[in-house]
């Protein structure tokens, strides 16, 4: 049975254009998928787990669902201070409960883009943020520049679908387009660019802020700026001012290297002032399929896109305290809440080691070096796959996703485990 | 189930829709519904010396979907000042200008009101305006899907392909769940995705060659055509630029041929008038177009307005009018968020600080009022803040004890900026609204407008939303005695939603989940078959969705209510 | 300026951590499959300074930072020239080597850290 039109949830761009042929329970044949969301949908059955499970030693044993969900609640109940982590990897209806929950038990809720994309979304609270859908980018862009972003890579089909070579009503192929890449290595997107301008690691704030004194006609004092000549800074600058439509597409290079929310306070302003000359827009190149929405329905529910504390029974946020890197780096939390994330293999390991100290309850398809290191483990169906749910792609535009396979057998939807946890939850605090 | 049964007794009623003015009687409830006779074993509520009306109805509030959310995003300093915390009923979040959703829910309750619609979604993410109606307890609610700027509609306006555009506005009305067809800056935000902007009604559209008029045109005789409950809700052109009044009436009157056809109900409604409603030349000489305003309004009853009132403090300016925003960035240096949907329209916000000192402020202030003073039929100037634009919701009782007092009019007028004191006319203008037309303008009309027979009235039938308000008329002389009245609509004595009471003396009781309202234009199942064929083509090439994947299904809803057009 | 020697003798680097298509398809497939492990367990160093270094392709070597230190197979990169900077994708062994700190932006510093490499 070929199902048209499924959502693909693996990376920032939600291609909602695959096809996939389902035979006999499985996957037979994919259309329009690249390399990234191929591995899913063909692995998705590889080292999953299929029962809930609770430590027994240095192992684990298989427990009833039942008395593993009563187990996580009186944990999280009994706990000052529990920390519910993850949230990028599920549904918003997942989301929408696990937030209930940390109100409900006065933890700390903090979701993925806190080490991703977060001081971008800082970056919006400091400045604003000149933003469009992706569909603006393929009908009128004729300049576009990706800044500390490699899609090759990350986003496969970023390119052919929404941006150079995508076809749309007024720029129709890649000819009518400029491609500019910035970045510290000459990735494989780099190699497909008009212009390449190679850069120093860490220097990112300089040459935003280099541009936007050329952009705004001021002299600069200097020979070289982030490795570059000042030539090669104004013809940049050049290049930005007189295109028709241009769009700055960011990625961790500027989120995560030093300067981190300045970096992105920069490069806000950069696209803002521009706008004075033209028409320019900025978008973070989002890393997986629903970040944007949970930071979306974090925001609509507490009025804070992550790094929610309700311990006072209000939202608090304070991004380097209710973050979840500072609050296990302080070594505050007794208790977690980890659903669809693996923080163990992703934060700096003296992190990871804090976490593995304390009680852990994760919800997963798959194992995982975080499952392996929790007390609790229920299984869960992939979003996409295996269960409906809606997603946010990296544009906010807000997408619904199929169920074409059932999951294994009484594995359930993140959704089901969060309502019967938090329905336990309730009955213990009443 | 909740006690559906109540028996309201003594109350001192306002239902302008039934012609009731300050009438003491009481009202009666069964299974939800008002009903003619007293119920047996119902809930007994003593409502002597107290204010009795419908529940209030907000027919333009800006409280969910993308363009409020990135308000709520860009805005920590908002929330800071205003947090709630959880309680056995209440989740918990925060509130002033852009409140969480729960907070917009309990906060609209607390004051008595009953439905709220959000009026600005881009159709293909609408799908997200659901998710945060659906999480605003409480209150029924809708939206308007955004359609000024729409590609297919401005290709089919140059083709000249009406039969086809109709079937389009009724086919997206269906397809995202939406209530009324929505115009903002017509042909303007399209230019904006450019950069550029559009000054007057017959300017073309850059690469449309269609004009504002045409489509303000097209899309009001499509809406009276499929008969849609609510008339076509416009933004203007030149939001904000000295002497758009003038825009203002030539809107209006751009499609005053077509009213014949109707049975004398406003045929196009011109929204937050206020911001659209200045005299003069620029920035110096701004002044109040209102009065040019209502003379037309007075004159002319084919037309409808919300006023969009400011009021004087700090808040968060959110449209669909991309380029209006940019403007306002530029003009007060605050942080700027733009957003840009591809085929429909844009969005823009820009936090803002109305302050009684600055002239242009005070002025605007002033225009607000003087358009509900000064336009005699109290049917057609509905009360809004345009919130949060010209101030949070949780504001309007100041408005309304504007609206009624002379004496609190003028005691700001003494503080507001003596340049705009002298040049406004509103110094000047004595009269009062009284609460059968508080009454009108906060619920009635607005139920009205909107085609929600069944609300806005205690009449047998309604549905039973009703405020109760701590207001004794007998002993109360909103004239004199504005705080009261300001105090009473702050916080309702009693919030009654379909017989439930959800509100008691300020404080949620209960939060049943409210419907989400849309119309369903009749389209016959040819018709349908054809559109998609016709639009499936130019859809996958403009937009980055699939068209099956750009529909919400009725089911995505959580409560959804379809509404039949009837006019 | 980019292009010049920015490697001192004892061998001094910027060490970026990224995605790469290979551990993006992995992790999809899963954690613990040899694939995975292959490819996170990688460090790409720019050909000349592997030849300062006398580093062969495939050869273990030791990357330390402030923060760790862990064991990872020298691979040419294919995106040089970037003297001075490596590249290890993001996993387990990555997160040895990656700061804890956020500079009170909540977000930890995962690219750009000071980091030594020693033949192991």
């Amino acid at each position: 049975m070929l199902i048209r039109g499924v959502v693909c949830t693996v990376c920032g761009c939600c291609c909602d254009d695959l096809n996939v042929e389902v035979v006999d329970g499985r996957v037979e044949r994919v259309e329009n998928a690249c390399s990234l969301a191929l591995s899913k949908f063909k692995h998705h059955s590889s080292d999953r787990i299929l029962k809930p499970l609770m430590r027994k030693g240095n192992g684990f044993k298989e427990a009833p669902y039942h008395e593993a969900i009563r187990e996580a609640a009186r944990l999280l109940v009994d706990s000052n201070y529990p920390l519910l982590w993850g949230w990028c990897l599920t549904s918003c209806e997942a989301v929408k409960l696990g937030l209930e929950l940390a109100e409900l038990v006065g933890g700390v809720i903090d979701n993925n883009s806190s080490v991703c994309h977060g001081p971008g979304l800082i970056g919006v609270q400091d400045i604003g943020i000149s933003g469009c859908s992706l569909g603006e980018v393929k009908n009128r862009a004729d300049l576009i520049l990706y800044w500390g972003s490699n899609p090759v890579n990350a986003h496969p089909r970023h390119m052919a679908r929404y941006t150079a070579f995508a076809k749309g009503r007024f720029e129709a192929s890649r000819g009518d387009r400029k491609l500019i890449v910035v970045d510290v290595r000459r990735t494989e997107t780099a190699k497909l660019a008009d212009e390449f301008y190679q850069i120093e690691p860490n220097s990112d704030y300089e040459l935003l802020t280099a541009l936007r004194c050329a952009v705004n006609g001021e002299e600069m004092e200097l020979n070289t700026v982030a490795g570059l000549p000042v030539e090669r800074v104004e013809e940049l600058a050049d290049s930005l001012i007189s295109c028709r439509f241009g769009v700055l597409f960011y990625g961790l290079g500027l989120t995560m290297t030093y300067g981190k929310s300045r970096n992105l306070d920069a490069a806000l302003s950069l696209v803002r002032d521009l706008n004075r000359k033209t028409k320019f827009l900025i978008m973070p190149m989002r890393g997986h399929f629903n970040v944007t929405g949970s930071n979306e329905v974090f925001t609509w529910v507490t009025g804070y896109p992550f790094g929610v504390d309700f311990s006072k029974g209000y939202p608090e946020y304070n991004p380097g305290i209710t973050t979840i890197s500072d609050v296990l780096r302080r070594e505050e939390c007794d208790a977690a809440l980890i659903v669809a994330s693996d923080p163990i293999a992703h934060l700096p390991s003296s992190l990871a080691d804090t976490l593995k100290k304390i009680p852990m309850i994760t919800v997963d398809p798959h194992r995982t070096p975080t499952t392996e290191a929790s007390r609790i483990v229920i299984p869960s169906a992939i979003v996409g796959l295996e269960s409906t749910g809606t997603v946010y792609r990296m544009d906010g535009v807000p997408l619904e996703c199929k169920k074409i396979l059932n999951p294994p057998p009484g594995v359930k939807t993140d959704f089901e485990v969060m309502s019967d946890l938090l329905a336990e939850v309730k009955g213990l605090l009443r | 189930m909740k006690m559906r049964d109540l028996n309201i007794r003594n109350g001192v009623v306002y239902d302008p829709l039934n012609r009731i003015d300050g009438e003491r009687m009481d009202i009666y409830v069964r299974g939800g519904r008002i009903v003619e006779t007293p119920v047996k074993d119902a809930e007994e509520i003593n409502a002597s010396h107290m204010v009795v009306m419908p529940g209030g109805v907000d027919i333009h509030s800006h409280i969910a979907g993308t363009k409020v959310n990135v308000g709520r995003l860009m805005r920590p300093e908002d929330h800071f000042k205003d947090v709630l915390p959880r309680t056995g009923i209440r989740r918990a979040g925060v509130g002033h200008s852009v409140p969480t959703t729960y907070v917009t829910g309990y906060r609209y309750v607390e004051m008595g009101y009953t439905t709220v619609f959000e009026p600005a979604s881009p159709p293909l993410k609408t799908r997200h305006t659901h998710e945060e109606l659906d999480e605003t307890p409480i209150v029924d609610k809708g939206c308007f899907p955004l359609m000024g700027n729409n590609w297919f509609i401005m290709d089919y306006i140059r083709e000249n392909k009406y039969e086809e555009c109709r079937d389009y506005v009724a086919w997206l009305l269906e397809a995202v769940k939406g209530y009324a067809v929505k115009i903002v800056n017509p042909g303007g935000v399209e230019a904006w995705a450019w950069g550029k902007y559009i000054t007057h009604l017959d300017e073309p559209v850059p690469r449309f060659e269609v004009t504002p008029r045409e489509i303000i045109r097209w899309l009001c005789r499509i809406n009276l055509e499929l008969k849609n409950p609510h008339p076509i809700h416009v933004h203007t052109n030149n939001m904000a630029k000295p002497g758009n009044y003038e825009t203002t009436i030539e809107t209006m009157d751009s499609v005053k041929d077509m009213a014949s056809n109707t049975d004398g109900k406003p045929i196009i409604h011109v929204t937050h008038v206020q911001f659209t409603g200045r005299s003069g030349t620029s920035w110096v000489n701004v002044g109040s177009g209102a009065p040019e305003i209502a003379d037309y309004l007075n004159k002319n009853r084919h037309a409808e307005i919300d006023v969009g009132q400011i009021v004087f403090g700090d808040t968060t300016t959110m449209t669909a009018d991309g380029s209006f925003q940019f403007l306002l960035h530029l003009l007060s240096g605050n942080k700027w968020a733009n957003s840009d949907v591809e085929v429909e329209t844009g969005a823009g916000v820009v936090p803002f600080r109305y302050r009684r000192g600055n002239y242009v402020n005070a002025v605007q202030w002033g225009i607000g009022l003087e358009l509900a003073l000064l336009v005699k039929d109290p049917w057609r100037v509905h009360m809004t803040t345009d919130h949060p634009n010209g101030g949070p919701f949780t504001e309007y009782p100041k408005v309304i004890s504007w609206l009624m007092s002379k004496k609190s009019r003028k005691r700001l007028l003494g503080k507001i900026n003596s340049t705009a004191r002298r040049r406004l006319t509103l110094g000047d203008i004595d009269r009062e609204y009284s609460l059968y037309e508080v009454a009108m303008v906060t619920r009635a009309a607005q139920a009205r407008s909107l085609g929600l027979t069944w609300k806005g009235h205690l009449g047998p039938g309604a549905d039973a939303d009703i405020a109760i308000y701590n207001l004794n008329p007998k002993q109360v002389d909103p004239s004199k005695d504005y705080l009261k009245v300001r105090k009473a609509f702050k916080k309702a004595a009693y919030t009654i939603k379909d017989g439930v009471i959800v509100c008691k003396d300020g404080e949620i009781v209960e939060t049943p989940l409210g419907r989400t309202y849309w119309v369903k234009p009749p389209l016959p199942e040819e018709s349908l078959e054809s559109l998609a064929s016709n639009i499936s083509g130019r859809f996958k090439e403009y937009y980055t969705v699939e068209m099956d994947n750009y529909v919400i299904d009725e089911g995505y809803l959580a409560n959804p209510q379809a509404v039949a057009p009837a006019r | 300026m980019v292009g010049e020697c920015l490697v001192d003798l004892n061998g001094r680097f910027k060490l970026v951590t990224g995605r790469t298509l290979i551990q993006g398809m992995g992790k999809e497939r899963g954690k613990f499959t040899e694939e995975y492990l292959k490819e996170i367990s990688i460090c790409e160093l720019d050909p000349e300074d592997m030849k300062l270094l006398s580093i062969v392709e495939g050869e273990l070597i030791i990357v330390k930072t402030e923060f760790g230190e862990a064991k990872l197979v020298a691979k040419a990169s294919t995106r040089a020239p970037h003297r001075g900077v490596i590249f290890i994708p993001y996993g387990p062994v990555a997160s040895l080597l990656t700061s804890p700190h956020t500079d009170g932006s909540g977000m930890p510093s995962l690219k750009g850290i000071e980091a030594e490499v020693f033949k192991g």
